[in-house]
């Protein structure tokens, strides 16, 4: 289906496709089995320049948006869903920056970012706080120049190895979530340390740890926007966010179709390809329909976020991330049945894409809540309208 | 540093196939890359300019379409990109064309090395490289495996031999042919895309270069090809293996085996 992308978005496909296929290919295995962190590759994304897609020139980046990013991630996803987390997830960091920061906070933080030096992490889930975010218990003492912060996040994505941490944290706890701000804490600020690292069904090669803050000191020019804005920030920041995890969700079933498709056409039963089977070929015309659907969904909408990036955007991009990531976890699962036993086996690459596809329905709110926002964004527009 | 790394678009088949009639090799319907060996050209000179400065200008003769290839060097990070091309180059030997290549390099006049790749995976003959030093009447020093220093009047440089390397120190302007060993040939960047799209590539014809007409394309090429054939498969035989001194023992054991020492 041609989406009538421009010569400079064709560009940014090609080479993430590139970097894919000779970089990421060979080593995926390897960082799937050993859970490291993927430095070599942050670094061939970075000389690709494609580790600033959706920062403006001003602060070294491509200029783009988030259809850039989506674009970039949906290729190198199609080749490993886990190791392409390092730049997706540095986005979700970055985006409360780019949404809400001064200008003096741009320039500190986002050359760096933009130039593939630091990565960034998103820290809001803790331990007793999924889906029920407002109930966050780690708090942010204003003392004279400083805050001071103090409580543990949870599976934070990139956590240890980004340079650069968006916490949200309670400046005020009797109004609940609008006692919510939102901090920049850099790595090795006092007071800031590491703690578990889990160990995961899939994207084994994203690193996801505990955050832990005892008495942890940092600038009061550290706080985002406004004391009590730390939900708004959270919400915008999901808005802008969810189609680059739709996105990861895509390039792992795009993926899967394709090698899908080859492997049926090369696997022979009863003297004939598998693929000469109707019920083979029903089953590889519906992955291809669903993943086409995916696909259409999430450029629409991350163009139309681009257009307005000041708009809310929460019910397409929920809707974008609902319904990538429900298709991922079916397509890949259909895969590994084209595979038959090779998909079940570490040997073949459907096993993981099953694997990392699971993560796209929970993170970024779990498919139930995408569903809720999308509900409540349903009943907001029919109240408004009458 | 100013470098002038030599280019040449070739099929990207290893499979080629050739014309019976003309015995020259058919370009048409194959889909066309740089040479492998010029994109280590190409990663040296672009290193040695991080190293110590300077430019890397792209030079490659061929056809219009070879610009793809200059492009596709421009998006790895070199500064110019010239393409010499003119009807009258056309069915050009390794002697027309490493002529060409020099006079054009005389043409961009202001070089301290020049770096091709070993030799072309379609022609293999591994003589365009030397010739242009040949013509421009400067030192050569062919399969470089790395270069040890670079200063401003010479390089000092490690030749692959068959067993072992020879360090070769030259004085500057010169020549060096590069193996594969020499480093691993970055992917391009998303800015050097950008960039190969606008850039202006030089065009340079006969005139521009002052070639002689008797040097340059069919007239000015020696070389008769009478016939082109794929060698017969020799079948049977027997490989040794091993280090040098492990096949020289079994290579003398069995020559006293069969009695023929
Ligand atoms: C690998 C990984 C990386 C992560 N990275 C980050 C990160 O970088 N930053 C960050 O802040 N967080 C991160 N998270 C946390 C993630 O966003 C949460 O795990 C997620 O929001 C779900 O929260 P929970 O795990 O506490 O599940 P729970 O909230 O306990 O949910 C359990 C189940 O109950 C359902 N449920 C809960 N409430 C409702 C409701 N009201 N209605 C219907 N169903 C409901 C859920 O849908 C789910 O099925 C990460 C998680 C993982 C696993």
């Amino acid at each position: 289906m041609n989406y009538f992308l421009s010569e400079e978005q064709q560009m940014i496909k090609e080479l993430s496709k590139k970097i894919a296929e000779e970089k990421m290919k060979p080593v995926r295995e390897q960082y799937d089995e050993n859970e490291e962190f993927p430095w070599e590759i942050v670094k061939a994304l970075a000389d690709a320049d494609l580790c600033g897609l959706y920062i403006s020139e001003k602060y070294g980046g491509f200029g783009g948006g988030v259809l850039e990013l989506c674009l970039c991630v949906e290729e190198l996803c199609k080749i490993d869903g886990g190791i392409a987390l390092c730049v997706a997830a540095t986005a979700l960091g970055t985006f409360p920056l780019l949404l809400f920061g001064t200008e003096e906070q741009k320039k500190k933080f986002l050359p760096d970012i933009a130039s593939g030096k630091k990565i960034a992490a998103f820290a809001v889930t803790e331990a007793n706080a999924g889906s029920d975010a407002a109930g966050i218990q780690t708090t942010a003492r204003k003392e004279g120049d400083f805050y001071v912060l103090n409580g543990t996040k949870c599976f934070i994505t990139n956590g240890g190895d980004a340079e650069i941490y968006v916490i949200i944290a309670m400046t005020n706890k009797t109004k609940g979530a609008r006692g919510a701000s939102a901090f920049i804490v850099e790595k090795n600020t006092p007071g800031f340390s590491f703690g578990k690292k889990e160990n995961k069904m899939g994207i084994r090669a994203s690193s996801t740890r505990e955050l832990v803050f005892n008495e942890c000191k940092i600038p009061k020019e550290n706080l985002i926007s406004r004391e009590g804005q730390g939900f708004i920030i959270t919400m915008k920041t999901f808005d802008a966010s969810r189609p680059g995890v739709a996105a990861q969700a895509l390039g792992i079933a795009a993926g899967a179709l394709e090698d899908a498709v080859k492997y049926s056409r090369e696997r022979i039963q009863f003297g004939r390809p598998i693929s000469s089977f109707q019920a083979v070929q029903h089953m590889l015309a519906n992955m291809a329909t669903k993943v086409e659907a995916a696909r259409a969904l999430i450029y629409a909408t991350a163009k139309t976020i681009d257009n307005d990036p000041k708009a809310r955007a929460t019910k397409c991009s929920a809707m974008s991330k609902l319904f990538a990531s429900d298709v991922a976890m079916e397509v890949t699962t259909d895969a590994v049945q084209v595979y038959g036993g090779y998909g079940y086996m570490k040997e073949y690459p459907m096993e993981k894409r099953m694997r990392d596809a699971k993560i796209t329905q929970i993170y970024e709110g779990t498919n139930q809540i995408q569903r809720d926002e999308i509900a409540l964004a349903l009943i907001k527009e029919s109240a408004r309208s009458k | 540093m100013n470098i002038v790394v030599c280019i040449k678009q070739v099929p990207a088949t290893t499979e080629v196939k050739i014309n019976p009639e003309t015995n020259t090799l058919v370009r048409e319907g194959v889909e066309s890359i740089v040479n492998p060996f010029d994109m280590y050209a190409i990663e040296e000179g672009l290193r040695i300019k991080e190293k110590v400065g300077g430019t890397v200008t792209v030079l490659t003769m061929g056809p219009p379409q070879a610009e793809t290839a200059l492009k596709e060097a421009i998006s790895l990070g070199c500064d110019e990109a010239v393409l010499v091309s003119d009807r009258a180059f056309a069915g050009s030997d390794t002697l027309a064309t490493a002529y060409t290549l020099a006079r054009s390099i005389k043409k961009i006049d202001d070089f301290d090395l020049i770096i091709c790749g070993k030799q072309a995976i379609d022609g293999d003959t591994a003589q365009v490289g030397p010739g242009i030093a040949e013509e421009l009447n400067v030192p050569c020093v062919t399969y470089v495996k790395k270069i040890e220093k670079i200063e401003e009047n010479m390089i000092c440089v490690e030749r692959m031999m068959e067993e072992g390397y020879a360090v070769i120190q030259l004085p500057v302007p010169c020549l060096i042919t590069v193996v594969k060993e020499i480093n691993e040939p970055r992917l391009p960047s998303l800015r050097g895309m950008m960039k190969a799209k606008k850039v202006q590539i030089t065009v340079l014809n006969a005139a521009d270069i002052a070639a002689e007409t008797n040097r340059i394309g069919q007239v000015g090429s020696p070389t008769l090809v009478s016939k082109i054939f794929a060698p017969p498969f020799k079948e049977g035989g027997e490989m040794i293996v091993g280090d040098v001194g492990e096949q020289v023992e079994e290579l003398s054991k069995k020559l006293k085996e069969t009695k023929v020492i």
